[in-house]
C-alpha cells in the first residue's frame, strides 16, 4: 500500500524525520501500537498510535541527486503522519 | 539531521568514563521510576538547539536534559539543585573528590 | 592525587579515562547533584545505579554474535529471529528488557545498514552501548543520503545489483543485521562462527571475518 508522509513542520517534538516529509513510500509492515511520542515527550497521557515501517526509494527521497536510485531507506512512521496515496 | 551536509566519519572511540555511565544509568532508572521517558529526554535535547550539539559532549547533553526533566516533574526544586551543586563544588577540585 | 578506588579495564583493554583526576566540570557537578537528590528523595538507590552500570558493562556484541551464529546454523531459529527478534533473543536467555527488536537478513541481493538520524537509537540492551561514530553527526546525516560512500569509508564496496537498504530507527524499534554468511565459514560450529561476527557486521557497516 502506497502512502505519503504529511508535509507539515509543526513546532515541538515529533519523530518523523524532515527528509521524509511529503515523500511517497510503501508500507513494509505494521509493528503495532505505541505511545504517541508527541504527547509522551510532554508527559501528557499518551494515546496508543499505530506505527508502520515505510519503505522509500532513494530516487523518491533525493530525486536526481540519489546515489543509487534503486536503493531504499526504511523508517518507522506513526499512522497519523501518513495519508493514502493513489497515483493518478 | 538525515541528509544534512557533513564530513568524513571519525572512527575514534573513547572509553566511557564513570560519570558518563552514571548519566546513562540515571536515564534508565528515572525512566523506570516513571519520572521521564525517552521522548521527554529527546524533546529537551532538541530544544537545546544546534549550539549545544556543537559545544557539549553526548553525556553532557544527556545530564542537562535529565536534570531539566527532573525539575519539570517536581523530583526536586531548582533551589534544592542549586544548594546541592554548591555543596558538591566545595568538596574538592576533581570528580573523584566531589563524588 | 591518590584515590582509594580503582576502575577496572574496559572490554577493549584500555583503562578508563582518568576523569577522576581532571578538574571537576559543571556537567559532572550536575550529574552528582541529580544522582544524590534522586537518592535522597527515595526515587532511586545507589545500589540500583551500580547494578545498572554492571548490567550495561556486561552487555556486548558477543550477545548478538551468538544470535547470528545460531541463525546461521539453525534454519528454524533464523525463521523465528526474523519473525520476532525480541522473543527469539529472550528465548536464548538474553535480558533485553522492553526493547522491540527487528532482525534484518543480508542476502546475495540485499545489504542492510542501520542508523538513527534523529538521535542515537541502537540495540543497546543486546549489543551494549553504541560506538562513538554511530552517534556522530557525520554518520547520522550521511547514511541515509549516500550510504554507499559511507560504507566505502568502512571498507565495504557493493556493486549496483546489490540493493542497499538503510533502516532509520526513527521511533520504537531497534534493529540488528544478520550478516550474510561467508562461504569459507560453512560447516563451522555455532561457537566457532560466533567469533566471525563483528559488532560492525551487525550494524551493517562491516562483514563477518575469520577471527585473527
Amino acid at each position: 500500500m502506497k502512502v505519503r508522509v504529511l508535509r507539515q513542520w509543526p513546532p515541538g517534538h515529533v519523530r518523523t524525520p524532515g527528509y521524509l516529509r511529503g515523500k511517497v513510500g510503501t508500507i513494509e509492515r505494521s509493528v503495532g501500537t505505541f505511545n504517541n511520542p508527541e504527547q509522551n515527550a510532554y508527559r501528557l497521557t499518551p494515546t496508543k498510535n499505530r506505527l508502520l515501517r515505510v519503505r522509500f526509494q532513494m530516487s523518491e527521497v533525493w530525486g536526481i541527486k540519489a546515489e543509487n536510485p534503486d536503493d531504499v531507506v526504511e523508517a518507522e512512521i506513526y499512522e497519523h503522519w501518513l495519508e493514502p496515496f493513489n497515483a493518478s | 539531521m538525515g541528509g544534512d551536509p557533513a564530513g568524513k566519519i571519525d572512527h575514534e572511540q573513547h572509553d566511557f568514563a564513570l560519570w558518563e555511565k552514571r548519566v546513562d544509568a540515571l536515564l534508565v532508572l528515572s525512566s523506570s521510576a516513571g519520572l521521564m521517558n525517552t521522548d521527554s529526554l529527546r524533546r529537551v535535547l532538541e530544544d537545546m538547539g544546534e549550539e549545544a550539539y556543537e559545544k557539549m559532549s553526548y553525556y553532557e547533553r544527556w545530564i542537562s536534559s535529565i536534570c531539566q526533566n527532573m525539575i519539570e516533574v517536581g523530583a526536586f526544586s531548582t533551589e534544592e539543585l542549586a544548594t546541592k551543586m554548591e555543596i558538591i563544588k566545595s568538596r574538592g577540585a576533581t570528580y573523584g573528590d566531589a563524588s | 592525587m591518590p584515590h582509594d578506588h580503582h576502575e577496572p579495564l574496559s572490554p577493549s583493554g584500555h583503562p578508563y579515562r582518568a576523569d577522576d583526576d581532571k578538574d571537576l566540570s559543571y556537567w559532572q557537578v550536575m550529574e552528582i547533584a541529580v544522582r544524590e537528590l534522586l537518592i535522597e528523595k527515595g526515587h532511586i538507590s545507589a545500589t540500583q545505579i551500580q547494578d545498572q552500570i554492571n548490567t550495561m558493562d556486561a552487555r556486548s556484541p558477543a550477545n548478538g554474535a551468538r544470535l547470528v551464529a545460531k541463525a546461521w546454523t539453525d534454519p528454524a531459529f533464523k525463521y523465528a529471529l526474523i519473525e520476532d527478534a525480541g522473543q527469539a533473543s529472550r528465548n536464548m536467555g538474553f535480558d533485553i528488557g522492553p526493547m522491540h527488536l527487528i532482525a534484518l537478513e543480508n542476502t546475495e541481493k540485499v545489504h542492510n545498514v542501520i542508523v538513527c538520524t534523529l538521535c542515537s537509537c541502537y540495540p543497546r540492551n543486546l549489543l551494549g552501548l553504541p560506538p562513538d561514530w554511530y552517534k556522530s553527526r557525520a554518520y547520522r546525516s550521511r547514511a541515509v543520503v549516500e550510504p554507499r560512500k559511507v560504507l566505502s569509508e568502512f571498507g565495504l564496496e557493493f556493486n549496483q545489483k546489490i540493493q542497499i537498504r538503510v533502516h532509520d530507527s526513527t521511533a520504537d524499534m531497534r534493529y540488528i543485521v544478520i550478516p550474510y554468511q561467508p562461504a569459507e565459514s560453512e560447516g563451522l560450529s555455532e561457537a566457532e562462527l560466533a567469533k566471525w561476527i563483528t559488532r560492525d557486521s551487525m550494524i551493517g557497516v562491516g562483514l563477518p571475518r575469520a577471527p585473527a
